[in-house]
């Protein structure tokens, strides 16, 4: 599978040749398994792992939490607390799926900010990265449906405010938010197509996961220094990497055991705490909340969907232009998907040819300044839409484009990078010392 | 009917929609209440939680309902399956379709929904409010005090004035936990109004304490059962942990110079 040179499956005994000629499905699964890994790769490439986990948690839980739910506008929240009192672990299944989600944004995040520092996501690695860019817009589409069958008053109100983003589209966009709905508001059917789609989107996801996986299997996994494993010979390729089993196998389950104390701690004593009070008040079509605020993960894009009122002049201009047919409202939504998308778009915005930002002395500070915006936005996203939030909300905004539609190009041009090592065996010995075991011959 | 019906009446007069906020008002205040099950290794206090049902059924019944609690669930504090089965019978009726009329409840119906006075319902109250924000709405207090929805309650019981006033028809009294200063429930609970058996204090400071944790208990009765998950898991995860790390260093310890050489 991958263009590293390592051993293959041979089939031995004559049953495993009999199905090695007609599904060589032993082979597959032992090339995916066996495949040569950078021997140097750091905490941060842990994330991958987690992931899966995750989304095998959610899909658990979820087909076994269908099974007590009731997708109906008058049952619904009733279903729930079933659920919640009288259903065998019905609270640890409820609160493990609720909190699985926010584990999964943590683990995604930290998944895309490392691909971002390393620049996994240049070439040869462009498809992998779209893949995950994609399966990342489907975790949010899955997320935001899911919050909306508990039916409470941040389900409902929260569908309301993120289909009416549709309905900001021009000229179609009405017809378009009547059709996603079913109807012209949120009700029973909204809440039937969300709960239908939230089943099958994690299946997709799944499909998208095994893509991803097979695109960087082919290329070969990036590492800290985004030097390539040299691809000689076998004996070379060994000399950069060790098998995925059992070598990253054991560090990644020691790592997704850690993370699991600290997830199995908020969900056994704080499961309430990324939620939102408000969604333990059945929904109710009359009365809105206070503040309509979207769950954490969704909070920086949701500051960047507001940052651009009809008071900014970039709006104002965009509108003048396009004769008001991009009013603010519009500009908001383009402006929120236009910032996913300007991720997605990375390996091409980037003029740097080195592409790990260890070796980049500018670049560097400017990831830095991109992680601190992200926080800034996730904060700023929860604030009320006033001075001084709008304000900070725009230059946040703003930095998060120039980032990658101005900076990134630019210091491919400008930044003079550091040296890199020759090799990975190189970087990975300057780390832990030459290993006897390579010193001598075996022998 | 409901046999309390009258006293509650009493203090529960006339009541506006959920949606009424006041206008003004000063800063939410809300004490910190140190609750017997709060933390990871706090239980409920089945005495308090026995009291807090007694208030609950002698006042707040009269307004508010609990539809999403099955009264069999009652065992859960302490009281045997013949007290739970008078308990029901006692104090509430239900429909019953089958009979097209009301009977005397039993332990597998649910306590009463009671929507009359448009009085919300109170079986989530206690995580459908929380206590604690901030600092700067990023919430830094709950990781601390916890989401302090039973706090809330137990300051909003105790938290009135004295101070009313008239607005569009409706009386609303100042209330120092409600935000926006002033509640259109009138205050519910007056000192020595319930008697309890064990002789416990009745001030009001105590029973809106009683009957916050009541109301925390219809929340989440499985807080108990989930804490001790979560302690089997987080020990349990924590040894798994521990376990890997050692084989993981074992297994990349060949490949590592340093851990050679020490």
């Amino acid at each position: 599978m991958s263009g590293i040179p390592h051993d293959h499956y041979e089939p031995k005994t004559n049953g495993e040749k009999w199905l090695n000629s007609r599904l060589p499905i032993v082979g597959l699964l032992y090339d995916t398994l066996m495949i040569p890994t950078p021997k140097n790769l750091n905490w941060w490439w842990i994330w991958g792992i987690v992931l899966a986990f995750c989304l095998a948690l959610q899909i658990v839980t979820g087909i076994v939490l269908v099974m007590h739910y009731t997708p109906h506008v008058d049952l619904a929240f009733a279903s729930i607390e079933h659920i919640m009192r009288n259903v065998n672990g019905g609270y640890m299944l409820r609160y493990i799926h609720m909190n699985g989600a926010s584990l999964f944004f943590v683990a995604v995040y930290i998944h895309i900010f490392r691909g971002l520092f390393y620049g996994s996501y240049k070439a040869p690695r462009e498809i992998t990265w779209i893949i995950g860019m994609l399966i990342y817009l489907m975790m949010m589409g899955t997320a935001f449906m899911g919050y909306v069958l508990p039916w409470g008053q941040m389900s409902f109100w929260g569908a309301t405010v993120i289909t009416g983003l549709f309905g900001a589209i021009p000229f179609v966009g009405e017809a378009i938010q009547t059709w996603l709905l079913g109807g012209p508001a949120v009700d029973n059917a909204t809440l039937n197509r969300f709960f239908s789609l939230h089943y099958l989107l994690p299946f997709v996801i799944a499909a998208l996961v095994i893509v991803h996986i097979w695109a960087f299997h082919t290329t070969g996994n990036n590492n800290p220094t985004g030097v390539d494993v040299r691809k000689g010979s076998k004996a070379e390729a060994e000399k950069d990497t060790l098998p995925f089993w059992p070598y990253f196998v054991i560090k990644d389950l020691f790592a997704l055991a850690v993370i699991l104390v600290v997830f199995w701690a908020i969900v056994g004593y704080m499961p309430n705490y990324l939620g939102h009070p408000d969604n333990y008040i059945e929904a109710n079509p009359l009365v809105t909340p206070a503040h309509i605020v979207p769950e954490w993960y969704f909070l920086p894009f949701y500051a960047i969907l507001r940052a651009f009122t009809g008071e900014v002049w970039v709006v104002q201009f965009a509108s003048f232009i396009t004769g008001g047919i991009v009013d603010a409202k519009f500009f908001g939504v383009l402006a929120m998907f236009g910032a996913i998308l300007a991720m997605a778009l990375a390996p091409w915005l980037d003029t740097s040819t080195v592409r790990s930002g260890k070796y980049r002395p500018m670049f560097k500070w400017w990831f830095y300044l991109l992680i601190v915006d992200f926080f800034a936005l996730m904060w700023l996203g929860a604030m009320p839409a006033e001075e001084p939030y709008a304000t900070f909300s725009l230059i946040a905004s703003a930095y998060w484009f120039a980032y990658f539609f101005v900076i990134l190009p630019i210091l491919g041009v400008i930044e003079k990078p550091e040296a890199q090592p020759e090799t990975i065996e190189e970087d990975f010995n300057a780390h832990y010392g030459k290993a006897d075991a390579d010193a001598t011959p075996a022998e | 009917m409901f046999k309390k019906l009258a006293i509650g009446a009493a203090f529960a007069l006339a009541l506006a929609p959920a949606s009424t906020f006041a206008a003004g008002g000063g800063e939410q205040h809300i004490e910190d209440f140190d609750f017997s099950f709060e933390g990871p290794f706090g239980t409920w206090d089945q005495n308090q939680l026995q009291r807090g049902l007694q208030i609950y059924t002698e006042v707040c019944a009269a307004c508010h309902g609990l539809r999403y609690i099955p009264l069999r669930t009652l065992e859960d504090l302490g009281y045997s399956e013949e007290q739970v089965i008078t308990y029901a019978a006692d104090n509430f009726e239900v429909f019953d379709p089958e009979l097209d009329d009301f009977r005397p409840a039993i332990p597998t119906d649910h306590f009463p929904a009671n929507n009359g006075v448009g009085a919300p319902d109170l079986s989530l109250m206690a995580k459908a409010r929380a206590g604690f924000h901030g600092p700067y709405g990023l919430g830094i207090n709950q990781l601390v005090k916890g989401m302090g929805g039973a706090e809330y309650i137990a300051s909003l019981l105790d938290g009135y004035t004295g101070h009313e006033k008239e607005e569009a028809g409706t009386i609303l009294y100042e209330n120092t936990a409600f935000p926006g200063g002033w509640i259109s429930m009138a205050p519910p609970l007056s000192d020595e109004q319930v008697d309890f058996a064990d002789g416990h204090s009745n001030s009001v400071e105590h029973m809106s304490e009683d009957v916050a944790a009541f109301l925390m208990w219809t929340a989440e009765p499985k807080m108990m059962d989930r804490k001790n998950a979560g302690f089997v898991g987080v020990l349990f995860l924590t040894v798994l942990s521990v376990l890997l790390y050692l084989v993981n260093k074992r297994l990349w310890a060949p490949h590592k110079g340093k851990a050679r050489k020490d």
